[in-house]
């Protein structure tokens, strides 16, 4: 005899409540980064001891800005998906856990934002 | 049953803390994989700083710039450099093994090393290019 009930055995969800979607997004996430990361390297490597004009006219082209607005989101999602496993591991009080979650992908969100904000005032006429 | 309050003297076995283990390399590695995650975390405060500089003026950005060029900010730059290049092979060698690659003990150790030694001459190889003018080609 099952313990599960209908609703939790149609969701298929399993103990973590969320099926295989954390560790899916994670591998994807980290693929994307792959190549990501490279550019991201080879720009930065690029950019030392630019003068600003030099990194404003970089990042100002299409290109450049929609890769590195690739590169902040994607490299965020990737850190919240990491940084949840963290605190899943070390973690044990219930309230500190959900607090530690909130302000860590509070944090992430409030990165995105600010970088993107950034891009678009670099690469568009803000 | 009648040792059972001989045996409760019995010193019982306990599993050592991870210090008293010799670390096989793939440990290493597999630590190593988290606490380069957790340092690159960190790093996107700075590359989010960064951005913003760009974004706010000359005077923010050569400040920014400045302040990258000190002694200290050359080792979080070297720091945030390795822990990129070692987070990105170790994860490469995650994602064969999610597809079903190299999962011997041997081939593990193998890879392990790889990982090590490619992510320390990767960043080095990027500050030695920097040092000896080979970087700034975007200007």
């Amino acid at each position: 005899m099952s313990l599960e009930t209908p609703l939790h055995k149609v969701e298929g969800l399993g103990s973590s409540h969320s099926g295989v979607t954390h560790f899916w997004r994670q591998r994807v996430t980290a693929a994307a980064l792959v190549p990501l990361s490279l550019w991201f390297g080879v720009s930065v490597l690029g950019l030392i001891g630019a003068h600003e004009a030099a990194t404003l006219a970089f990042l100002s082209q299409p290109l450049n800005a929609i890769l590195m607005a690739a590169f902040v989101i994607i490299v965020l999602y990737h850190m919240v998906l990491g940084l949840q496993v963290v605190i899943d591991d070390y973690i044990y009080v219930n309230w500190q856990k959900l607090s530690l979650m909130l302000l860590m992908r509070a944090l992430a969100l409030a990165a995105a934002a600010a970088g993107l904000f950034a891009l678009l005032r670099i690469a568009g006429p803000l | 049953m009648a040792d059972t309050p001989h045996a409760a003297h019995r010193p019982r076995p306990l599993s050592p803390h991870v210090f008293h283990y010799s670390w096989p390399v793939a440990m290493a590695t597999s630590i190593t994989h988290r606490v380069t995650g957790c340092g690159l975390a960190a790093g996107t405060i700075l590359l989010t700083w960064w951005l913003i500089a760009i974004a706010s003026g000359p005077a923010t950005y050569n400040r920014f710039m400045d302040l990258a060029a000190t002694p200290l900010g050359q080792v979080i730059l070297f720091g945030f450099t390795w822990s990129l290049a070692f987070h990105l092979l170790n994860g490469i060698r995650h994602l064969a093994w999610d597809l079903g690659y190299g999962f011997s003990i041997a081939a593990a150790r193998t890879t392990s090393i790889l990982v090590i030694a490619g992510s320390i001459l990767l960043a080095a190889g990027v500050f030695v290019l920097a040092y000896t003018g080979h970087g700034g080609y975007y200007q």
